[in-house]
């Protein structure tokens, strides 16, 4: 069973803030989640090499040439606030530490 | 009680490609913000990443010019952790197959050649650029995020901790960025953060097995501050150590003005990046012949160079300046073809030449002498047609208008006088203006005798022929 700390800390790296009672529930669904997956546990994989893509493909690879089709204003299309060509943000630190 | 530091250095060079590792926006400095992006450096949804093959090839003549081992199986992982300069929320970066492993490089040090293991060599995209109102991140009510910089190609090299102490240190990062400069990857200004340093740092009772507990050092921007911040983070650990406490494993921030440096975080959570592989990339399968291809690439290195230098009669300290600089030994390789005099070209490149380009705040190819000229100007000089002299006051012409050095004489008149009664009746003249130096000199006094040389060299203007003066002058002395 997962612990309560280590749902505090997928909270802390998912930056959520849960109550209690959404802690507890989180924690049941993620365990049963955890338990599907450890059913592979089961199948001895000792002898399989490890799969990083489902495709049996490799080296896909792009030529080093320069293309610039995106305007500003697409870039910052969808930016809640934006000044001199900039993406405008919250202070950094601050609040959460 | 004697401490023994082990230091480990991890250097993030950027990679001199002409579009960014994953989308085809280009890489270029000093753009206006966000002008340089796309769906895929701004991490659109939807977007997907296609590796930019240059990448890979740099990233490939890098790891094989540090003597790595090259993973045939490389892949991409995700690095996941929130930042606004990271827009995807993760970094695709590598893990377990890191394109290079268990490479070396070898350093001078005080006490002879030593060997410094590269852990990896991996390839990974640069995040975006943050400006904070005020300047500092601290205190400041917002911040600006430019994504130019975001999906640049980033070279990150990892050293073993073998290196043991801010000199040897120094050594390694420019060892390492000469390598890179000359393989043509990178350009190593660090000063402009095209090449990046962190460095991590432990101590030990001289003798122990085991590492001390060490601390990370961030925000080094100079060559120098490598060496000042390491040297004020080995005092520290030492004081703390002797003083019967314990080093705090943190990351700490070099503070440039304050000198020293200081903790970032007290309460840092460990890093939990969860790394997993990268699905909209597929592996990259490195084989022999593409191996091979580049391995026929490496240019001639430093290193190499210093020997080869070293052979052709240069001093080691001759031999080091040029050997070290890209655009010098360049210019020294193609002169050296053309004229057989290493001695004297590199005389002429290191002092002469040097300085006008300090004057200038040039490098020699970015000015109009050539080698050619350069080996016209020494020749005049071996032929006797002009002194060492003019030949210096010359060259200012040869660098900034690019006019041959035959011809800037001809023009200005400044071929050597070596004509003896041309010569004789000056002489003549020195003599009578300057009696009194004549008899200093008939009691013996071998100064004036250089008076008396340097009184003719004015009157021609530096043209005249300083052996057949000498000789002349002598004569007339008697």
């Amino acid at each position: 069973m997962l612990s309560v700390e280590e749902v505090i800390h997928i909270e802390r790296l998912a930056r959520l803030k849960l109550t209690d009672k959404e802690r507890e529930m989180y924690r049941s669904q993620l365990n049963d989640v955890l338990n599907y997956a450890a059913k592979l546990d089961e199948i001895d994989t000792s002898n399989v090499p490890p799969m990083y893509h489902i495709l049996p493909v490799t080296n896909v690879l792009r030529e080093d040439i320069p293309q610039n089709n995106f305007s500003l204003e697409d870039a910052l299309s969808n930016a809640p606030l934006k000044e001199g060509g900039f993406f405008v943000i919250p202070p950094i630190l601050g609040g959460e530490e | 009680m004697e401490y023994e530091v082990n230091i480990g250095i991890e250097i993030h060079a950027e990679l001199l490609t002409k579009s960014k590792v994953f989308c085809s926006c280009p890489v270029q400095f000093g753009a206006p913000p966000n002008t340089l992006t796309c769906p895929v450096c701004l991490g659109l949804p939807g977007a997907l990443p296609v590796l930019n093959k240059k990448a890979v090839e740099y990233a490939i003549l890098t790891a094989l010019a540090l003597n790595c081992k090259i993973n045939r199986n490389a892949i991409f992982h995700r690095k996941n952790y929130f930042y606004p300069d990271l827009p995807k929320n993760y970094q695709i970066s590598q893990y377990d197959t890191p394109i290079g492993i268990q490479g070396y490089l070898e350093i001078e040090t005080s006490s002879g050649r030593k060997r410094i293991r590269i852990r990896r060599v991996h390839l990974e995209e640069d995040t975006g650029k943050l400006i904070h109102s005020g300047g500092r991140i601290t205190g400041s009510d917002m911040s600006f995020v430019d994504f130019n910089r975001s999906g640049v190609p980033l070279l990150e090299i990892v050293s073993e901790p073998d290196i043991s102490s801010p000199e040897e240190a120094k050594e390694y990062l420019t060892n390492i960025r000469d390598i890179l400069v000359f393989l043509g990857v990178c350009d190593g200004k660090m000063e402009e953060g095209s090449m990046r340093c962190e460095a991590n740092v432990s101590i030990r009772p001289k003798g122990s097995e085991r590492l001390g507990t060490k601390t990370e050092l961030k925000n080094i921007n100079s060559f120098r501050a490598v060496e000042r911040a390491l040297q004020y983070e080995i005092e520290r650990q030492i004081d703390i150590v002797s003083k019967g406490r314990e080093i705090i494993q943190e990351t700490r921030h070099w503070d440039e003005k304050n000198e020293k440096t200081i903790s970032m975080r007290s309460k840092e959570e460990a890093h939990d990046y969860r790394y997993f592989p990268e699905p909209d990339l597929v592996p990259l399968e490195i084989d022999d012949g593409w191996i091979e291809k580049i391995r026929a690439q490496i240019p001639e290195l430093p290193e190499e160079k210093y020997e080869r230098y070293k052979k052709l009669g240069l001093t080691p300290y001759e031999a080091k300046l040029l050997a070290h600089d890209l655009e010098m030994s360049t210019f020294f390789d193609e002169t050296i073809k053309l004229y057989n005099n290493p001695k004297n070209i590199a005389n002429w490149l290191l002092v002469d030449v040097t300085k006008e380009l300090k004057d200038r705040n040039k490098a020699i190819n970015q000015t109009l002498l050539t080698p050619r000229m350069l080996v016209e100007l020494l020749t005049l000089i071996d032929e006797e047609k002009i002194s060492g002299r003019i030949a210096k006051d010359i060259l200012p012409e040869l660098i900034d208008k690019g006019i041959s050095p035959r011809k800037v004489i001809e023009e200005r008149n400044l071929l050597q006088i070596t004509d003896t009664s041309e010569l004789s009746s000056v002489i003549e003249q020195v003599l009578k203006e300057n009696a009194n130096v004549v008899e200093e000199y008939k009691k013996g006094k071998e100064k004036s005798f250089m008076f008396l040389v340097g009184q003719v060299m004015r009157l021609t203007k530096g043209k005249a022929n300083p052996k057949l003066v000498n000789e002349l002058l002598r004569k007339a002395l008697g």
